[in-house]
């Protein structure tokens, strides 16, 4: 009904303080949202999808017997039970989303809406490649410019995401090995100290040891200690470079150096290499696999946690030992190769996944690359540094830095040393960000720093907003040092929900909904 | 650039403010000689309009699945998705945030993802279930693996009609890791004698169902001999859509249930990304790999959601974890998650119903087809079928009539004598002339 008195309403003489709980517990747009199993019911469907005339089933003895137990919404109550789920979600496009190491960049719409061309997104893997000729070309092209962006000979396009592409790039180093008769001796991948947890996993899946490299003062890995660590034993260093202290590696050179010398492989983490598009190639560093996170440096969205997708781009010595399948041009023709044989060399070892890796994230990455182009990608990540250094001097006069005023690439780490004593942790103080509707940047990673804290801002935020945060996070140190603990012990005050008891989770998981124990009626009504 | 807010001015005076004279001082720990001077040899920026005519053009060159009669399949099935499903998996607070990390900013995801393990649970008629996979191919070498810290043994019986690619992911991953893989001949039929592959030696047995040339498998004895010798029992399924009608592994006695979920939610997308469901029994939940969701308080004595049992993962227990997975399928599992709720039990069933039945009266109208025999006694929405001369050359022929028939065996399985075998997939999206558009192309063809 309009508000026919025409009178605009006021705010009301003097707002009296009111904390009084709400009939339903919502507040206002913040609405609390029962789970489906709790209100939907079976026998409702938000699909209008007609029964089959009666036909004679060929099941055999296996029609299902036991019962589904899945729970129906109609369409309107499926888009409400969503969106209000939505709603209690941080994301990039409501704020800076600083999460050190994970790359939080705009994700283009433009790149949605190519994904869902019904020519890439509605063709089968398995269709005759007569009629992908268009999908094989898009790979193509994307390949060729990952090659040109890190220097590489050949690259792998199917896994599907970083973690996975480590294991590709593991996976391709113990294949040359095994093809030079050493892949029994050569047991030992060495890890820095401060590497990503996935590297050391990764080595040890596939049988590999793991040697620890411890870092320099200044979160740096040293030539000498590589050298040293190097026997005939070493298959492999994996090295993140720019590494997860945020600093690129000054003995990279020499680091890939001395590995070949020993014989050895040198796989990079390209984790962070948001930081160097168009100003490094890492293979004329001496890289010979290095895994590229499409879902970091070339935008396409993390969906919450995946999918991603994680091309491997390998040098000359390796690229004999890619994967199946293999992209190969006749003429005008593409063509996919599975079987090993075909491709001549024989060398390759195995197959990572069940098709060619994640189509739709190469229509999106390619999307992102096209519209940068050269200019556009190298000034994405000279800003991604500029914004990164603005914030790290922005705070390193009110928090602490370990390796004091050393410029950084597209990440600013700070430790916990100013905090020691005040009665305010790391992450007390993350979650205080919380309530200034921040993201908290990554914590307490890289290890080898006390109480981390990882902030890497992209080259997506404008100076506005870079410096707006800094003077949040400047007030926040403030409000430490002048003992103000409340700010932060109880934080967040705001979000959808207080601090969550992650231990009571892990000592009795509760990992999916059960129907509540009925009650019984005697008893209730005792 | 339109991505990019700073202007000239802004980095001139950010420079000044950091104390940079350029911006190449910022890059002082590059050595000199690696520094690229020159941009690299691509193309330039182009606008929002040359980029979407370039990848159109791309796009333009491929035969969509639904301009044509299509029944491919093969661990990839074409279904309706409901236009709300992709709406919704565009909320910017869904495609836009990250793994979650921060649980009091990330209740959606996490609530999502519990409810998603609590479908993929009951749907495989399992305890629990995880917060999914990379896929199906991954998950299943991700079951083996750890089907292997469970028995403490290391070697694996793979059935033959288990799909070739999942096959050779996992004989890939387990040849890595220095494990011992058994893979049975392909088996067109399901004839194969599993039973007299399992003693106290094997970790587990991998089976499909339906397998990957259709044909339904009863698993209990299977299961029974598993659990006999201490062994594990991995069922394997491509097409999430066949348990909302055929007895799930769970209730036939799997330990782990893994699959494809591609086929609920989300799009062919040639290949990827799809999404795998990971399933298995409470007392190896500590085993699992993946991301789990779990329930608990918050300071107020609140109900949400948070990731558990992190002791597992990576991050905490470096090469000790269970596996080096830090990322899931998120969105994926969401577009599987809010189609599902869309369906419902009964929508499910349904909606499995006219799959199975499409299927069964293109089985019965090839049959009639002259030079076609159709393998299968039982299946769900796919069935082999053998056709005079090569079924690899006759699909071809048939694409460039304008149909996709299927997918050749040899495809799957080149050189392995399967030369005429053709596999046929029919969903609820293929029409009474779909149908006959095939069988009238396959007749003439097979008349030659």
């Amino acid at each position: 009904m309009l508000n026919n008195q025409g009178r605009p309403t006021g705010a009301g003489e003097s707002a009296p303080a009111y904390n009084r709980k709400t009939f339903t517990g919502n507040r206002a747009l913040q609405t609390r949202e029962a789970l489906i199993f709790e209100i939907g019911r079976p026998e409702v469907s938000g699909i209008d999808i007609d029964e089959p005339e009666a036909f004679t089933p060929r099941l055999g003895a296996l029609a299902r017997k036991t019962p589904l137990d899945l729970p129906g919404l109609s369409e309107p109550e499926t888009m409400r039970h969503y969106v209000r789920l939505s709603q209690k979600n941080y994301a990039i496009d409501a704020g800076l989303y600083p999460l050190g190491s994970c790359t939080m960049k705009h994700n283009p719409r433009l790149n949605e809406k190519l994904a869902r061309l019904p020519g890439f997104a509605d063709v089968h893997p398995l269709q005759p490649t007569s009629t992908v000729q268009g999908a094989l070309e898009l790979i193509e092209v994307l390949s060729g410019w990952l090659m040109e962006l890190t220097g590489a000979h050949a690259v792998a396009m199917s896994p599907k995401a970083g973690a996975h592409g480590e294991l590709c790039g593991m996976m391709a180093i113990k294949a040359a090995l095994a093809a030079r008769g050493e892949g029994s001796t050569r047991k030992v991948v060495l890890v820095p100290d401060s590497a990503h947890g996935t590297n050391p996993a990764t080595a040890a899946l596939i049988g590999f040891e793991v040697r620890a490299i411890p870092a320099r003062e200044d979160g740096t890995v040293s030539a000498q200690a590589v050298r040293e660590a190097c026997g005939p034993d070493v298959a492999a260093i994996m090295l993140t470079n720019p590494n997860t202290c945020g600093l690129f590696e000054p003995e990279v050179v020499e680091i890939a150096a001395a590995i070949h010398e020993a014989g050895g492989y040198f796989y990079c983490d390209g984790a962070n290499f948001n930081a160097i598009v168009g100003k490094v190639r890492p293979v004329d560093l001496g890289v010979d696999a290095m895994h590229i996170n499409l879902h970091k440096t070339f935008s396409t969205p993390h969906g919450g946690g995946g999918p991603g997708a994680g091309p491997v781009v390998l040098s000359e010595a390796l690229a004999p030992f890619a994967p199946a399948p293999f992209l190969r041009r006749m003429g005008a023709d593409l063509e996919i190769l599975t079987l090993v044989e075909e491709t001549g060399d024989g060398a390759a070892f195995g197959r990572l996944t069940a098709f060619h890796g994640q189509m739709g994230m190469f229509v999106r990455a390619l999307s992102y690359m096209m519209s940068h182009g050269s200019d556009g990608l190298r000034q994405a990540s000279e800003d991604a540094v500029l914004n990164a250094n603005y914030v790290r001097v922005g705070l390193g006069d009110v928090m602490s830095a370990p390796f004091g005023d050393r410029p950084c690439m597209h990440e600013a780490l700070f430790d916990d040393n100013w905090l020691k004593g005040t009665g305010v942790t790391t992450l007390d103080f993350a979650k205080a960000m919380i309530d200034e509707g921040y993201h908290p940047m990554t914590m307490y990673f890289p290890l080898v720093v006390s109480g981390a804290m990882l902030i890497e801002p992209t080259e997506s935020e404008s100076r506005a907003s870079v410096d707006l945060f800094i003077m949040t996070l400047r007030d926040l140190t403030f409000s430490v040092r002048r003992g103000e603990l409340e700010r932060f012990s109880g934080a967040p005050y705001y979000a959808p929900r207080r601090r969550l008891d992650e231990t009571r989770a892990a000592r009795q998981p509760i990992l999916r909904w059960t129907p509540p124990a009925p009650i019984i009626e005697d008893e209730a009504a005792e | 650039m339109r991505y990019l807010p700073l202007t000239p001015e802004d980095r001139t005076s950010m420079l000044r403010r950091i104390g940079a004279p350029d911006i190449d001082a910022l890059f002082a720990d590059v050595p000199a000689d690696k520094l690229l001077q020159e941009l690299p040899d691509l193309p330039r920026r182009k606008s929002e309009l040359e980029v979407e005519r370039t990848l159109s053009r791309m796009a333009a060159r491929n035969v969509a699945a639904g301009s044509v009669p299509f029944f491919v399949g093969a661990g990839a099935y074409r279904h309706h998705v409901p236009a709300s499903v992709d709406h919704l998996i565009q909320r910017s607070e869904f495609l836009t945030s990250y793994t979650p990390y921060q649980p009091e900013i990330a209740q959606g995801t996490l609530q999502m993802l519990f409810e998603f393990q609590t479908q993929v649970a009951n749907l495989t008629g399992m305890e629990v279930a995880n917060s999914s996979m990379y896929d199906g191919s991954t998950g299943c070498a991700e079951a083996v693996l750890m089907a292997h810290r469970i028995t403490r043994r290391k070697k694996a019986v793979l059935s033959g009609g288990l799909h070739p690619h999942y096959a050779e992911v996992v004989r890939t991953l387990s040849r890595m890791a220095g494990d011992d893989v058994m893979t049975m001949a392909p088996d067109v039929l399901a004839g194969e004698d599993m039973l007299a592959c399992i003693d106290k030696t094997v970790s587990c047995v991998v089976v499909q169902t339906p397998d990957v040339f259709g044909n339904l498998r009863d698993l209990n004895a299977l299961a029974a001999k598993c659990h006999e010798n201490g062994a594990l029992l991995i069922a394997v399924f491509t097409e999430a859509v066949s348990l909302g009608l055929i007895e799930p592994p769970g209730a036939m006695g799997a330990d782990i249930v893994v699959g494809e979920g591609q086929s609920i939610g989300n799009a062919l997308n040639f290949g990827g990304p799809y999404v795998g469901l990971f399933a298995t029994r409470q007392k190896y939940v500590r085993q699992m790999p993946g991301r789990l969701a779990g329930q608990t308080l918050d300071a107020n004595f609140e109900r949400g959601f948070v990731l558990t049992l992190s002791t597992r993962e990576q991050h905490i227990r470096r090469e000790k974890a269970t596996s080096n997975i830090c990322t899931n399928s998120g969105l994926c599992a969401l577009a599987f998650s809010i189609h599902m709720t869309l369906l419902g039990e009964s929508g499910l069933r349904t909606l499995a119903r006219v799959n199975h039945a499409n299927a069964v009266k293109l089985a019965d109208m090839l049959a009639r087809v002259p030079g076609v025999e159709v393998l299968n006694e039982t299946f769900f929405n796919e069935f082999t079928i053998r056709v005079k001369g090569d079924a690899g050359q006759l699909v071809e022929r048939l694409a460039a009539q304008g149909i996709l028939a299927g997918v050749p065996v040899s495809r799957l399985l080149p050189r392995a004598g399967f030369d005429d075998l053709l596999l046929i997939a029919s969903t609820e999206t293929n029409t009474d002339e779909d149908r006959a558009a095939l069988v009238a192309a396959l007749s003439s063809q097979l008349a030659h």
